[in-house]
């Protein structure tokens, strides 16, 4: 205010101006800024339609050829150009009920463990440990499973499991056929252990929204451990560790490599077990760079959307549950 | 009464016990996991391993081109991806908190977070390798942006939330811009957080094979062209596990090893920086 009640000097004249130039720019980097972040986070937008827009596009030729009948179809023959999605996505759906079968329990225990019975100077690094064993690239689980696992499987799991079950309905031949190591469920079984980490620490997270009161009170009545967490922590989070699990079994459906190396690569449904399949995912790895022609490779692009699809739906409704339960706890 | 008694005490005996067991049982394959990498994987670890390149099977070669191809793209992965994850992440945080586009970007950015690597891959071939007629390390690198991009967002978002609402309020109080706030002092307050994005990103796309199958594909010999195949660690780790060859599968176990460690490196420095930043 003040320069602006004082006389008009040339000096001043110049001083202003170059104030108002001064504070255009200011203006103008703002502009920009606000603009350049803008059009990032419509990038984001713009990388998801893309990828939807190029897999349709791309698998266009098999759309062509097959229409709905592609997911119902079990032939896949690179010879004759006939390809189906069933045996695939059996195989993804299967080795992912596996996995969850395995990992929901065991992660749920772990997490129970770490919220209330792990000795306080443990659980940071317990915590830790499980966290960092997140992050741990999924084709070393992999290849752990094809040298480690796989042997150990088909040398001590799989027989006595054969033998104890011949004659057993059902179960018979479930788990029924020769031993191979690899196959539906080895797969699952590395998944599990895979998952086992990420289930563990949302849950744990999930538990800790609890408020401590809620938890105090039911131990003010008398409530056992057990009790307190399946009457009032379980229900309390209920939303949460369901937004958790499902988040884990959209890394289970779309994971690659843990389940290449193990499963076999089988385009065939068996309904044993230990038979060798094959996965979506696992199918397009194994087979995408020899496709020949364009209907194969339109055909692995397809499942790659379908693949897509069913795990953008999990994980929009394991986002969905998610932020329900963060609302709760802010 | 007593009986009662006696029979919720033993449920809740049970239950621990089980809840212990479960967690005995998941940490004890972890570190079977763990164990048997380092066991296999320095049995094959020597200086050829840093100096040589792939070798053909049954001679003596080393991992040479895999490290530098997965150096190359990774760094150029994260250099296109973490300023656009960073500027994105700005947006919703700070000029676009609640809007109702970052409310959407947030919950795509969440679903991108963990959707399938492999259909990255299957994307970028589509948009990339397709049109340009063949495979190059460029089209992986930019398979990696397009997956460090979530991450980094995600962790700008948090990080510059935690950032307190007072000192936007000083920084405007004194006059400055908008621009001038957000980097000059939201930045600045939040700058622990975002090398911790970056660093989680690094660490999350090192380990990736799937997108690098059919981008950047894979090259036995060394090559620094980015406009030719490129081999990276994990594809070579795929490629000599599944092979027959002994000498292969020691180098596939000794690459996993690498890859390992640099993962774990990368998640504990990022994890000591936020934490520096806490308190």
């Amino acid at each position: 205010m003040a320069d602006v009640l004082m006389s008009v000097s040339g000096a001043q004249t110049e001083t202003r101006i170059a104030r108002s130039r001064a504070l255009a720019r200011i203006a103008f980097i703002d502009v920009i800024f606000h603009a350049v972040t803008r059009f990032s986070a419509i990038a984001v937008l713009i990388i998801l339609g893309g990828v939807i827009v190029s897999l349709i596009h791309g698998a266009q030729p098999a759309i062509k050829a097959f229409g709905f009948g592609f997911l119902s179809s079990q032939s896949w023959n690179p010879v004759t150009d006939n390809f189906g999605a069933m045996p695939a996505v059996y195989g993804t759906l299967i080795t992912s009920l596996v996995a969850m079968v395995i990992a929901v329990p065991i992660g749920l225990g772990v997490a129970t463990f770490l919220t209330e019975l792990c000795p306080h100077v443990l659980r940071r690094p317990i915590g830790i440990a499980i966290e960092l064993l997140a992050g741990i690239p999924s084709i070393i689980y992999g290849i752990w499973g094809l040298f480690v696992f796989a042997p150990f499987i088909q040398a001590y799991v799989q027989p006595p499991m054969i033998k104890m079950f011949t004659g057993v309905p059902v179960l018979s031949s479930l788990f029924a056929g020769p031993p191979y190591g690899i196959g539906m469920l080895t797969a699952g079984f590395i998944l599990a252990i895979m998952i086992l980490p990420f289930i563990a620490s949302i849950s744990r997270d999930v538990f800790e929204t609890v408020p401590p009161m809620l938890k105090e009170a039911a131990t003010g009545i008398g409530c056992t451990t057990w009790e307190m967490m399946r009457y009032v922590v379980l229900p309390y989070t209920r939303v949460g560790v369901v937004g958790g699990v499902m988040l884990a079994l959209g890394r289970a459906l779309g994971e690659t490599m843990a389940v290449t190396f193990v499963i076999g690569n089988a385009h065939k449904i068996s309904p044993s077990l230990f038979a060798p399949g094959t996965t979506i995912s696992a199918t397009i790895a194994n087979e995408f760079t020899e496709a020949v022609g364009d209907i194969y490779t339109s055909s692995l692009i397809e499942l790659g959307l379908i693949l897509f699809f069913i795990t953008f739906v999990v994980l929009s409704i394991a986002r969905y549950l998610l932020m329900r339960i963060e609302q709760k706890s802010a | 009464m007593s009986s009662l008694y006696e029979s919720r005490r033993q449920t809740n005996v049970i239950a621990t016990m089980l809840a212990w067991g479960a967690a005995l049982f998941g940490l004890s394959w972890l570190l079977l996991i763990l164990g048997s990498l380092i066991y296999e994987g320095v049995r094959g670890l020597s200086l050829d391993v840093f100096t040589q390149t792939t070798p053909p099977p049954g001679s003596v070669g080393g991992l040479l081109n895999a490290i530098a191809g997965s150096l190359v793209m990774t760094v150029i992965g994260v250099l296109i991806g973490a300023p656009l994850g960073m500027l994105a992440g700005t947006y919703l945080a700070e000029y676009g908190r609640f809007t109702k586009l970052a409310t959407v970007v947030r919950f795509i950015n969440d679903i991108l977070l963990s959707a399938p690597s492999i259909v990255i891959g299957l994307f970028v071939y589509e948009v990339m390798v397709h049109p340009m007629g063949h495979f190059s390390a460029i089209s992986g690198a930019v398979a990696l942006a397009l997956l460090v991009v979530p991450v980094v967002l995600r962790t700008t978002e948090d990080m510059l939330l935690l950032v307190p609402g007072s000192m936007r309020e000083a920084a405007s109080a004194l006059g400055a811009p908008r621009a001038m706030v957000i980097s000059k002092v939201a930045y600045r307050a939040a700058r622990a957080g975002l090398v911790t994005g970056v660093l989680l990103a690094i660490a999350r796309v090192s380990g990736e094979t799937a997108p690098l199958l059919f981008t950047a594909l894979n090259n036995q010999f060394w090559s620094s062209d980015l406009n030719a195949p490129m081999a990276s660690l994990p594809v070579v780790i795929f490629q000599f596990a599944l092979s027959p060859y002994k000498d292969w599968q020691q180098l596939a176990w000794t690459g996993a090893l690498l890859i390992t460690i640099t993962v774990l490196t990368l998640s504990i420095v990022a994890r000591t920086f936020s934490a520096g930043r806490r308190k």
